[in-house]
């Protein structure tokens, strides 16, 4: 039901394209991690090789602790959720649904059973005499989603499954994504660009750049103590500050060398970090905050981005005494 | 399984080049027949084919009528594929059924039905008669062609050319047909090749005048003959160029 | 008048060269030969009239009704081998073949499609005729004894058939092929179909539109050809399109080759009605 993928020094090359470098990743049964990145980190392939629809050129991948080093994608016990969903058109639910049961030799009534019950799992019962093309796109992502589930896989891969939802019924199904996660106790491994996204579902998230693990840890974690200057920027909004010796564009700062980074809500007037008086240039209502931009008196070059509480006003050309109350330095 | 896909395809390959590479290699015959055994190289028999005047002059007409004939099927077949994509004509399932029905009957019946109401209206078999046969078969692929083509990017280009004041006849001029330039060129010289390999309409609907295959048929009836070797050849090799010169300039454009 | 009407006109404007087209030179004649069908021979005169003595005929008459049988026969056997044939080369070509090869080996496959259709026939003649190639290379390995009679006997007419067809059908199951999702098959696979399953419950199904038809076309193309079995199959045995143009040429006996077309054209309707479940014309 349920098993750990062990993911040891696997480098993938495309001729002399490096799509992934020497990854090293532990995923612990039962967990849902999100693998995060920009298109062509490598993200995808990686899924890919877990799955068995590509092989490393180098590296190992267990799972459940057993070797899948020439284990062909119908024998591993992992399933996928692709990201065009690759539902059969000519089969009805049921049929999807029960596609991986057939293929194991379970008999009709007994798929139809375990297909019946998978869709109520995912909110879609009595729909089972349905076809693909009668459904929305949130619809079929959820027979995909119950197809891939009914063969019990011990992981479960995603591929990009909410990309073509609207915005949304994306968040509606993240939500759902993980209820069904925890209820299955299945490993989820969901491979996905949108950040939201993943701190909304994951348990782990694991930043990728170029091939290479750029970040991991708690969504938590890694969006407020991200490990690189690609994670911190991939995750959110960021203002970063290069400080050499103590010297900054806004003056002496008593943080070690590096780049110092702060999230945008990170700054106000009362923070412990004392960035000096700015002056506000622009603002704009956000809705759950207000959003400014602000030069420093003491580098009318540099902007910072600031989120400002709700029912903040400050006028344009004013300036404000700001402070950074959480903040941290990278290597530049 | 690797190995036996590649031996399927290697017999297939040889099948499929069989005749051809038997009917290339006898035209060099230097001999009376096109059959083994091989007596040596020579050229004779192209000379003999491109000095022979009644093939030559089948040769032009075949493209003659290839040429108009298309060109007739490929505007009629472009100005109903625009009439019925943007236009919304009652009955227009049923037009569309009418338009590409010749492509689901028999030349024969085709070339049959003709020849009956020429004969019975009195029309003096020519290329022209033969001409309009070819453009009864091509019209259905025109259409169905540049019909298929026709999109919603070209639909929003067009009502943006007569939104800026064009008439319709320079939307169509000046902005459909550049827009479809691709698969109206493959529609002409699809046509082409259909109408330029056409035998039984052809056949039955010119007279004097005949057409290449036409032409070919009744030097096949006085026996076979590296001549007719050399004249498939020849044919063989000015279609496949033509080929060529389309995947490389056409196909290949079209898909980028 | 109002906009609508206007646009209504105009698109009768431009619909109307081609429809009037194929009423008068394809729908008129149709209606001529049907008519026509129905007439008498007297003599060397047409009567015209309303006399179904030729269609009876044509089932009663057994040379005639047996050149029907055989078109059937032909046409049949023609369709499934071809299809038979072209499948697997079609799907070798679509995922066996590197991507940057398909074009060409796809093109190579079907370069012989573009030999003149008269001269596609007359090779095959050389290949399998008393003295041709394959009798010599068979002689000449000692396979056999005597020079086998290929040519001019309905072995010949069907290999000359499924030599055009399975160009012709490679071309439309490969275009089906190449557009499928490769996630279908990763799908399958992933959920634990092997590969006999995944083409069996997956890939076949999805391609089943584009092989009926391939097939429907290979049909009508094949039951209406008159050249390939006058020059393979000879005289031996007729079929349909040659009894036609026996009836035309040598007795000028316009009716009853009339009769014999809509006979033929009654066939293909039959044929059409009972794949037109899975037929995409329109997406050929």
């Amino acid at each position: 039901m349920t098993a750990g993928v062990s993911i040891r020094a696997v480098t993938q090359r495309y001729g002399s394209a490096l799509a992934l470098d020497g990854v090293d990743l532990e995923i612990t049964a039962g967990e849902f991690v999100v693998l995060l990145g920009p298109s062509g980190c490598g993200k995808t392939t990686l899924l890919n090789i877990i799955g068995g629809f590509a092989e490393p050129t180098s590296g190992a991948v267990l799972i459940g602790g057993r070797d899948m080093a020439g284990v062909a994608a119908k024998d591993r016990p992992t399933t996928t959720v692709f990201q065009d969903y690759a539902l059969f058109p000519h089969m009805t639910l049921a049929e999807n649904v029960g596609f991986g049961l057939r293929m194991r030799g379970m008999a009709k009534a007994a798929r139809d059973a375990k297909a019946a019950e998978m869709l109520a799992l995912v909110g879609l019962e009595g729909r089972a005499a349905r076809r693909p093309h009668e459904l929305s796109g949130g619809q079929r992502q959820r027979v995909a989603l119950a197809r891939a589930l009914a063969v019990e896989p011990d992981v479960l891969l995603l591929d990009e499954p909410l990309g073509a939802l609207d915005l949304k019924l994306r968040r509606a199904m993240q939500d759902e994504l993980k209820a069904i996660q925890r209820r299955v106790g299945t490993t989820f491994v969901h491979v996905t660009h949108d950040q939201e996204e993943a701190m909304a579902i994951a348990d782990r998230i694991v930043v990728m750049n170029g091939g290479k693990i750029a970040d991991i840890g708690p969504p938590r974690e890694v969006y407020l103590r991200p490990k690189s200057l690609f994670s911190a920027g991939f995750m959110g909004e960021v203002n970063k500050v290069p400080v050499v010796g103590g010297k900054s564009a806004l003056g002496p700062l008593a943080v070690p060398d590096g780049v110092l980074c702060i999230r945008p809500e990170a700054i106000s007037e009362s923070g412990a970090l004392r960035l000096g008086p700015c002056r506000v240039e622009e603002t704009t209502f956000f809705g759950t905050y207000l959003r400014a931009h602000v030069s420093p008196l003491a580098a009318p070059d540099l902007r910072l981005v600031v989120h400002l509480a709700q029912g903040a006003a400050p006028e344009l050309g004013s300036v404000l005494d700001l402070g950074a109350q959480d903040f941290v330095v990278l290597e530049a | 399984m690797r190995a036996l896909s590649w031996a399927y395809l290697a017999i297939a390959y040889a099948f499929v080049f069989l005749p051809v590479a038997v009917l290339v290699a006898f035209s060099f015959q230097d001999g009376r027949l096109p059959v083994p055994p091989f007596q040596g190289v020579t050229l004779d028999w192209y000379a003999k084919v491109l000095g022979d005047r009644d093939l030559m002059a089948a040769l032009v007409n075949s493209a003659l009528v290839a040429a108009v004939s298309s060109l007739i099927a490929l505007i009629l077949g472009f100005l109903a594929a625009h009439a019925l994509a943007r236009v919304r004509l009652p009955g227009s399932v049923l037009l569309r059924g009418v338009l590409i029905a010749p492509m689901t009957v028999s030349y024969l019946i085709i070339a049959l039905g003709l020849l009956t109401v020429f004969n019975q209206t009195g029309v003096r078999l020519s290329l022209w008669t033969a001409g309009i046969g070819h453009v009864v078969i091509n019209l259905p692929l025109c259409f169905a062609i540049t019909y298929a083509a026709m999109g919603d990017h070209q639909k929003n280009a067009e009502r943006a050319a007569r939104d800026l004041g064009a008439p319709e006849w320079k939307v169509l001029a000046l902005v459909s047909a550049p827009m479809l330039a691709a698969p109206l060129a493959a529609a002409f010289f699809l046509s082409v090749t259909f109408s330029w390999d056409e035998f039984i309409i052809a056949f039955l609907l010119t007279r004097f005048d005949v057409t290449l295959p036409v032409e070919i048929w009744s030097m096949l009836r006085s026996g076979i003959s590296p001549a007719t070797n050399a004249v498939g050849s020849l044919v063989f090799l000015v279609s496949v160029t033509l080929v060529v010169v389309l995947e490389v300039f056409v196909f290949r454009r079209a898909k980028t | 008048m109002t906009l609508a009407a206007a646009e209504k006109r105009l698109g009768w404007g431009l619909a109307a060269p081609a429809l009037l087209w194929t009423v008068a030179f394809f729908v008129l004649p149709f209606l001529a030969m049907l008519a026509l069908s129905f007439a008498r021979m007297e003599g060397r005169e047409v009567v015209a009239g309303f006399d179904p003595g030729n269609y009876i005929r044509i089932f009663t008459d057994w040379t005639m009704f047996k050149a029907l049988l055989n078109s059937l026969e032909i046409t049949v056997v023609v369709t499934v081998v071809s299809v038979v044939l072209a499948y697997p080369l079609a799907a070798i070509i679509a995922f066996r073949v590197p991507a940057r090869w398909q074009r060409l080996a796809l093109l190579l496959a079907v370069l012989p499609f573009w030999t003149s259709y008269v001269v596609r026939s007359y090779a095959w003649l050389l290949v399998l005729g008393q003295n041709g190639v394959v009798n010599k290379a068979l002689l000449g390995l000692g396979l056999i004894a005597e020079p086998l009679e290929i040519a001019a006997t309905r072995t010949a007419t069907v290999i000359g058939f499924v030599h055009f067809f399975v160009m012709l059908l490679t071309l439309t199951i490969y275009a089906n092929l190449i557009q499928l999702s490769p996630n279908y098959a990763r799908a399958a696979a992933d959920l634990g179909a092997g590969r006999w399953q995944t083409f069996r419950h997956v890939i076949l199904p999805l391609t089943l539109p584009g092989v009926v038809t391939g097939a429907f076309l290979t049909f009508v193309l094949c039951i209406g050809d008159y050249i390939t079995p006058q020059i393979l199959g000879g005289n031996a045995e007729l079929t349909l399109p040659q009894l036609i143009m026996l009836q035309m040429g040598r007795s000028g006996n316009f009716p009853l080759a009339s009769a014999l077309s809509v006979v033929l054209m009654a066939v293909v309707t039959l044929a059409y009605f009972a794949s037109s479940r899975w037929l995409r014309l329109d997406r050929v």
